[in-house]
């Protein structure tokens, strides 16, 4: 049992740690400045959990694994919120996002 | 909205025994020290929050219940699978991008729901809320595909389903 806990936790660590590296990766490849916040977020989200529920699975059944449960609620209520500051204050000092504007009118009905 | 002052006072009482009882659950310590250090920042907290007006409307939505739970079992779902996405094009060695910006509306006319709105379009990886204007979201996307998902609205509907009684 023990060690198939092992398992997984590892296995959910060593994906997190993939997703942070690609994130990473993305933040270097992409060509501007919008596109290269979508690679990071693939850090924050996607990263963030599968290593906290790797870090959970060690902790067991203890007041550490709600702290982390605590730790994980607050990272996806304020990163999106932080990168909702940094693309608005972006968009505010004038610089355009690239690509056509469309807006969903024709498509709802 | 503006409450009846025994409303106001409840809230402030509430927010301060959360605060308190978080304070000890992630501190675990009782020495004299620490417990004063604490009850400072409580107070300080709440007195900054009353300063920035939160007790005076309804911000406070604790009332939406399970129905938020379903809303977070089909929004990890997105994520997982848009993470993925974003990720095969990161490692693409084409990159094979098409940012655009789109506009879509949001149904949900209360501020904290398009909040959760915003936030929801901007945690899933490859689309990044930009802008709330008059029931509109300008969102940027990293391909075409998902400025395509968005558009569906799906997620719109969902946001608004939430406060529904």
């Amino acid at each position: 049992m023990a060690l198939l806990l092992d398992i997984a936790s590892w296995a959910l660590l060593s994906i997190g740690g993939a997703f942070v590296f690609i994130g990473g990766v993305g933040a270097l490849r992409m060509p501007d400045f919008y596109t290269r916040i979508h690679a990071a977020s693939l850090t924050d989200t996607m990263g963030a959990v599968l290593v906290i529920f790797g870090i959970m699975l060690q902790a067991g059944l203890s007041l550490a694994t709600v702290k982390l449960a605590a730790i994980l609620l607050f990272l996806l209520l304020t990163s999106p919120t932080a990168s909702n500051a940094l693309a608005s204050a972006a968009l505010l000092a004038g610089l355009r996002p690239s690509g056509e504007v469309a807006t969903d009118e024709e498509q709802s009905t | 909205m503006v409450n009846h002052p025994a409303v106001g006072a409840m809230r402030v009482a509430l927010l301060l025994g959360l605060l308190m009882a978080a304070w000890v659950l992630w501190s675990g310590q009782f020495l004299p020290l620490l417990l004063t250090l604490g009850a400072f920042s409580c107070l300080l907290t709440v007195y900054l929050t009353r300063r920035m007006g939160y007790f005076d409307n309804e911000v406070f939505a604790l009332r939406f219940g399970v129905r938020l739970f379903s809303y977070w079992a089909w929004l990890s779902r997105e994520v997982l699978r848009s993470s993925l996405e974003v990720a095969r094009v990161v490692l693409d060695p084409r990159l094979p991008i098409s940012p655009q910006t789109i506009e879509i509306k949001a149904t949900a006319s209360h501020p904290v729901d398009q909040a959760i709105l915003g936030n929801s379009i901007t945690l899933t990886p490859g689309t990044l809320a930009l802008d709330v204007h008059r029931g509109k979201i300008q969102v940027h996307c990293l391909t075409q595909a998902g400025a395509a998902d968005l558009m569906s609205g799906e997620m719109d509907r969902r946001v608004a389903a939430l406060r529904q009684d």
